[in-house]
């Protein structure tokens, strides 16, 4: 049994401990955003935050997870109320198949919520890990820009559903 | 999953109109084009014209109520049978449907495909989707909104042509008006398409043209399940299998019975070289399949080529010549320019390894995939199990972009096999990550040679060339075709390739140049024998012909002292053509006798893709580091015709991502292989495209050609995309590379590094 | 800096003036060469360019003397020394940033003397300590290499040191101490490919800069050659007779590991030395051989009981299944996890047995950590790097990729999985303060100085030959 903490919501889970977070996040608590695409870390299609840094999800066992806060795209927003990395992503048209996206979007969540100002370069250097095969880079990273761009308004107009949801 | 939870209602039961209509609307002909017999969406698999003069898909479709179903209600429902792949076409159909029914956009459902429900529409390739898919809605759509307008004009009593269709509604001048749900009538008809319709003129288009919102991507990015890998059934078990450690390995024995003893294994399943395992939970299925894996004895042989000398080794494969264009004159020529270049075995690389979900109940075998084909698949996964064909049902649902045939049928078919292990427990099989790089069947090696005669001021007059290639597909509809099919005992041998030479081409595919060289003579070597598993990747051929046509061009150019873009435009009479060279070149500021700075490099290239598809030209300037090898792509500029544009911005990212896609291949990849065992097995050994070799932004300019068919667009810049910077990377370091790819030691021997 | 050393620093100046400044400054002093106007590039001989590219490769000269993101040899990279931040100068030939105005004779001074072209002297991060042996043949195609190089405009950062480091005499004293000039003399009772092999490591190779312990003055001690040292973090092994490789070095495996980046049994290059190696794929590989040579001369004749050792581990981690027959695509073999409660196990089996254990060989394969050094080291420093940071993909070409676990090991579970690792793959005894220092390489550096260093993604490549067959 391990008790995980995803998206504010704590869970108990059956699960050998050495289980990777990926398959107790999509087969236990049915959050399908990060994906399986490696299994060895050199992806990123299963990145998700734990306590605000992206991590591969598939290659962390849930052992290391009890009282660490777990954030998944699922805790960005809703389809209904999007959050600001979502809607950007969104308006950007940011997707071909769409399947590394979660993982792209939950890694540039990390570095925006430190800073939402980050600079192009900075952006590219941190998403360097993340692979797209589409070849959508240049709308994933005009994306974050405007996600950036949203959370610093949102920062600047107090605090609003959107910005609490992407702390 | 929208598959799942949709009511399984036939689409026998459409309903709408009455009686045998006289159309008594003006008619504009429909276009001639369109899929053509042999093409790379139906080749593979005949599927029978039943129709030959109708456009599109309704060739083979021809009952409108195959496309679009009206129900009572009043709500409309389009049926595809084409696979969405990431390429936006469950938006466009809709965005055409909504265009000619004249309903609102966000109210249509849309069918996929379902061997059950949806059109054969063969595969999802080749570029096809709008052409075929788009054709036939478009013009059932119209042709539905004539018959409801018809049917309304006999009930208010007016002339049809006094009526307008709106919002779902007929309405007359007085005001009066019937909707949809009220003009179709209860009891079931079928009415076979026309060969004409009235179509909507571009300039009244209100959806179509339009940038849309693709419908997929909210779901995608708020974590809905989206792809065959997020589904999860009640009662599903974790399937994943062990395959063998190279392609000629065979299976001598496996003590299976420590795996079946672990904790929450349900079964190992063993059919000749097949073996698989079944678990409650997914991280035990796969402890279980790492646990089997070094258990079982194979038998290796060494059936690959090798890296060393493959070229030679390619060109030595017994062979037969396809003459793909043979238009010789005697021309007098001044000086000769030859060349041979060199492309390895490159593959799909999804970033999603392949999944499919399988139930076997009440004898039929529901298989949800994410293949190309549902009916090619439904026929290969039945000889496999040996069912008759109506005990199987294959369900198309989105998987990771597979770019071509990569292994989802394969997965298909384990998953299928496993579901038999084990009735009424739907079988969900995932390939992992080393598989899926080892399994997939690749895009084939390729070697070819150019001969090309100019004239005294550098024009060619005479353009000879060759290309050495396997076929490039090896699709499903024999089972021998499916990877486990193979390995099963008894099983199945793959089918061998044919010679065919077709419009679209395959291996051949844009080995004819479109400029107007005076004599010409083309030839594919067909390759018979396939040392590796090869089958399509995005373009086939194109991408390897249009490279060694393009790099070849600058070359020319230089020998001519001409400017490459200026060069291009002297030998191309195509009116299309010339207006996407000249709008690119436009775009980036392009000049005749420019000088990139130092290390800096500009290049540019063309094509039309298959020679009747999409036209692209591509302008792009690179930085390259000599010491290092390193390539930067600075900026990029690209202008495409596809013809009649059902949504721009689903263009834009098409022509984008092909240009990154093959710039990936171009500078970055290659399978590599020993004379057993593939090498290239994950990220590590096969690397692709990151972020930081990229630009910003690749602009993309979409020239917009109302009343014209369709032209599809999906693999419209690969050619293009790659010779481009093949061209850039030339100018900056002086010297051509001619062996594929570009990789940064081959750059820096170049550039002129130790 | 430390005060004591600062102390120390000031004490040997003190003495300096004491020994008679009049008498130092004429010691100290050396002229300026007057400005050249840089060769006509057509003019150098191209060959002479291509051994010089060779030479630079061997000297290592693109990494220092370029920054993250800026033009190579440009210069501007911060050099943290314990004595304060120096930045690497501009080596382009750009006339007014760079060396484009130095004659070949203002660069070969430099080179042997450590003295730039107006006569100011060179502070020691630039190795002219090693450099002084290069001869004049060799300078003077180093010199054709750059002066062929792309022109870049970039001035130079100003060095942030403290007073007196902040001036240039203060290192003609610690030239003084320590600083013997003169070219390569070879040993004459050693082979031709010993003495070439001397000749590159202790000169342009400057295998000793990093491998060789400083004393507090930031000299080598020169009686502790090969002994083991520091660089940007890093442990830099012995390699002497105290080489804590667990399969002592031959000069094949050695030979292979420079000219490749990885050996089969000693695993991949990181850290500092990633774009060592980077730069020797692009040298003959007769000269890594002779390196390989000179250095396994240097770390001797492993002992019986070293050997023996070694044998055991050999044994053990070829024959750790699945390691008898290694595994291909498709099997993804891995020993289940270890029932173990102990949490350093369980850490490991969950995040490194896929790939460690996985039987895929080496460079694109994790290395069984029982072949390790990391895993024998006298610190744990390396493998801290490497499992906190990860080894980042190589632009665009095969390399390992391991994803670093900063994100998710907090420093107790680092220290954990090091302990078990520590205990399990090594018969040496534990690490002292693992969580310490866990902590210390989390906090000091940022994230991307390390992954810059580590992935040797700025230097030159040969690919192909790391298409080696396995």
């Amino acid at each position: 049994m391990v008790a995980l903490t995803v998206n504010g919501q704590s869970h108990q889970i059956e699960a050998d401990p050495d289980t990777p977070l990926l398959y107790v996040l999509r087969d236990e608590l049915h959050l399908h955003g990060a994906k399986y695409g490696c299994g060895l870390g050199q992806c990123g299609s299963c990145t998700v935050m734990v306590d605000g840094q992206a991590v591969f999800s598939c290659v962390t066992p849930v052992l290391l997870l009890e009282g660490r806060e777990i954030t998944t795209v699922e805790g960005l927003g809703t389809i209904e109320s999007p959050g600001p990395m979502q809607q950007a992503f969104i308006e950007e048209q940011a997707a071909q198949c769409g399947y590394c996206i979660p993982g792209m979007m939950m890694r540039a969540q990390a570095l925006l919520q430190r800073n939402p100002g980050a600079s192009d370069e900075e952006i590219v250097a941190h998403m360097e890990p993340n692979l797209c095969r589409c070849g959508t880079h240049m709308r994933i990273l005009a994306a974050i820009k405007r996600a950036g761009g949203l959370m610093q308004m949102a920062a600047g107009g107090s605090t609003t559903d959107t910005a609490k949801r992407a702390g | 999953m929208k598959h799942v939870s949709v009511p399984d209602v036939s689409r026998r039961s459409v309903l709408f109109g009455t009686g045998s209509l006289v159309l008594a609307f003006s008619l504009r002909p429909a276009f001639a084009q369109t899929t053509v017999q042999g093409s790379e969406a139906q080749n593979f698999q005949q599927v029978e014209q039943a129709a030959p003069d109708l456009p599109g898909s309704l060739k083979t479709n021809p009952q409108l109520d195959s496309w679009i179903r009206i129900d009572a209600d009043g709500s409309a429902t389009v049926f595809t049978g084409k696979s969405e792949l990431g390429q936006g076409i469950k938006t466009a159909v809709l965005q055409i449907a909504a265009e000619e029914l004249k309903v609102p956009f966000a109210s249509l459902k849309l069918i996929g495909p379902d061997t059950s429900l949806s059109p054969n529409e063969g595969y999802t390739a080749g570029s096809h989707s709008v052409q075929d898919s788009g054709t036939a809605i478009r013009h059932a759509a119209a042709q539905v909104r004539e018959i409801l307008i018809a049917q309304a004009a006999g009930r208010f009593n007016v002339a049809a042509d006094s009526l307008k269709a709106e919002g779902g509604a007929v309405i007359a001048p007085d005001g009066r008006r019937a909707t949809y749900g009220e003009l179709v009538s209860a009891e079931l008809i079928q009415v076979q398409a026309q060969p004409t319709s009235k179509l909507t003129p571009t300039e009244a288009f209100t959806v179509m043209g339009k940038p849309q919102k693709r419908i997929d991507i909210p779901g995608k990015v708020t974590g809905a399940p989206a792809y065959v890998q997020d589904m999860r059934p009640d009662g599903m078990v974790h399937g994943r299998v062990v395959r063998p450690p190279s392609p000629g390995a065979r299976l001598r024995g496996v003590d299976a019975s420590s795996v079946e003893g672990m904790p929450g294994v349900l079964k190992v399943v063993q059919d000749g070289s097949f073996l698989g395992v079944l678990a409650e939970k997914e991280w035990v299925a796969i402890k279980a399949m790492r646990t089997l894996s070094p258990l079982a004895q194979w038998d290796e042989s060494p059936t690959l080529p090798g890296m060393d000398d493959l070229p030679r080794k390619l060109m030595a494969l017994p062979q037969e010549d396809g003459i793909v264009t043979d238009d010789r004159k005697v021309v007098s020529a001044t000086a000769t320019h030859e060349a041979t270049f060199t492309k390895p075995y490159q593959m799909h690389g999804s970033i999603g390894p392949s999944c499919a979900l399988a139930v076997l109940n009440d004898g039929v075998t529901t298989v949800w995939t994410h293949t190309q084909g549902v009916y090619p698949d439904q026929k290969a996964i039945s000889q496999m199990l040996r069912m008759p064909i109506e005990q199987v049902r294959v369900i198309h649902a989105e998987g990771s972009g597979c770019y071509g045939h990569n292994a989802a049928d394969d997965a298909a078919a384990d998953a299928a096999l496993l579901a038999q292990a084990l009735p009424g427990r739907p079988v969900r099989l995932q390939w992992m990550r080393e598989q899926e790089h080892a399994w997939e069947p690749y895009s084939p090696g390729m070697v070819t040679k150019v001969r090309a005669s100019t004239d005294a001021n550098g024009n060619v007059v005479d353009w000879t060339y060759e290309v050495w290639s396997n076929s490039h597909n090896s699709r499903p509809g024999p089972a021998g075709n499916l990877l486990p099919a193979r390995h099963i005992a008894n099983g199945f041998q793959p089918e061998p390739a044919k010679l065919q030479i077709t419009p679209e081409g395959n291996g051949d595919r844009n080995s004819n140049p479109l400029y107007a060289f005076p004599s010409r003579h083309v030839v594919w070597h067909f390759l018979k024998e396939a040392p590796l598993r090869v089958s399509a990747l995005r373009g086939l051929g194109a991408y390897m012909n249009v490279f060694t046509i393009e790099n070849t061009m600058d070359d020319l150019a230089a020998a001519a002292k001409a400017d490459p873009v200026e060069y291009r435009l002297r030998h191309l009479q195509d009116e299309r053509a010339r207006d996407v060279v000249t709008k690119a070149a436009e775009m980036f500021g392009w000049k005749a006798g420019q000088t990139a700075p130092q290390n800096h490099g500009y290049g540019f290239a063309f094509a039309r893709y298959k020679n009747l598809a999409a036209y692209c030209a591509v302008a792009m300037e690179v930085k390259v580091e000599p010491e290092t090898g390193r390539v930067r792509i600075l900026r990029v500029s690209s202008a495409a015709d596809a013809g009649e544009i059902v949504n721009p911005d689903g263009i834009a990212n098409q022509v984008q991502g092909g240009i990154v896609q093959s710039a990936s291949w171009t500078l970055y990849e290659g399978v590599t292989f020993n004379d057993t065992r593939i090498t290239s097995v994950d990220w590590s050994t096969y690397p692709i495209m990151r972020f930081d070799a990229l630009p910003p932004k690749i602009d993309v300019e979409v020239i917009p050609r109302p009343g014209t068919p369709f032209l599809g667009a999906g693999e419209c810049s690969q050619g293009p995309g790659g010779s481009a910077l093949a061209n850039a990377i030339t100018n900056a370091i002086g010297r051509r590379i001619f062996d594929l790819p570009l990789s940064r030691e081959k750059i820096r021997q170049a550039a002129g590094q130790v | 800096m430390n005060g004591s050393k600062l102390l120390r620093v000031l004490g040997a100046l003190v003495v300096l003036v004491l020994l008679g400044i009049g008498g130092f400054i004429a010691y100290a002093w050396e002229r300026e060469i007057p400005a050249a106007e840089p060769p006509a590039v057509s003019s150098i001989d191209p060959e002479l360019v291509q051994r010089g590219a060779t030479l630079a490769a061997v000297g290592n000269c693109n990494v220092c003397h370029t920054k993250e993101g800026g033009e190579v040899f440009a210069g501007g990279l911060a050099l943290p020394t314990p004595f304060g931040t120096i930045y690497s100068t501009n080596i382009t030939p750009d006339p007014e940033t760079g060396i484009g105005r130095w004659s070949e004779e203002a660069f070969q001074r430099s080179m042997r003397s450590g003295v730039d072209r107006e006569g100011r002297h060179l502070y020691p991060a630039f190795p002219f300590d090693h450099f002084t042996k290069v001869t004049d043949e060799d300078n003077r195609a180093l010199y054709a290499y750059l002066m062929t190089r792309k022109p870049v405009k970039a001035e130079a950062q100003a060095n942030d040191l403290p007073f007196p480091l902040n001036i240039r005499l203060a290192v003609a004293g610690w030239k003084l101490l320590f600083f013997r000039e003169g070219v390569y003399q070879p040993d004459t009772a050693q082979s031709d490919e010993w003495n070439r092999g001397h000749y590159l490591a202790d000169g342009l190779g400057h295998c000793g800069a990093c491998h060789t312990p400083r004393n507090s003055l930031g000299a080598e001690k020169k009686d502790q050659l090969f002994a083991g040292g520091e660089a940007e973090g890093w442990t830099a092994y012995a390699l002497n007779q105290n080489s804590p490789a667990p399969l002592p070095w031959d000069v094949d495996a050695l030979t292979h590991y420079l000219a490749n980046g990885w050996e089969e049994h000693h695993g991949v290059a990181r850290g500092p030395m990633a774009p060592v190696t980077a730069n020797m794929m692009s040298v003959p590989e007769s000269d890594a051989r002779a390196i390989a040579t000179y250095v396994t001369s240097v770390m001797g004749e492993p002992t019986p009981e070293r050997q023996a050792r070694a044998d055991k581990v050999r044994d053990q981690a070829t024959r750790h299944p699945p390691g008898i027959q290694v595994q291909a695509a498709g099997g993804q073999t891995v020993p289940v996890a270890a029932t173990s409660q102990d949490r350093g196990a369980l850490i490991y089996a969950a995040a490194c047995s896929s790939c460690h254990d996985a039987g895929r060989p080496v460079p694109y394969g994790g290395l069984p950590l029982a072949l390790s050094t990391a895993t024998y080291g006298p610190t744990p420093l390396n493998p801290i790097n490497v499992i906190l940071y990860g080894l980042p993909a190589p632009e665009g070409e095969r390399g390992p990729i391991m994803p670093g676990f900063a994100g998710v090991l907090d420093d107790a579970q680092t220290a954990d999985l090091l302990a078990y690792i520590r205990a399990t793959f090594s018969d040496k005894p534990a690490w002292d303060d693992v969580q310490d220092l866990v902590r210390q390489v989390r906090s000091g550096k940022e994230h991307t100085d390390l992954q810059s260093l580590s992935s040797g993604g700025s230097a030159p490549a040969n690919p192909t030959r790391r298409e080696t067959s396995w």
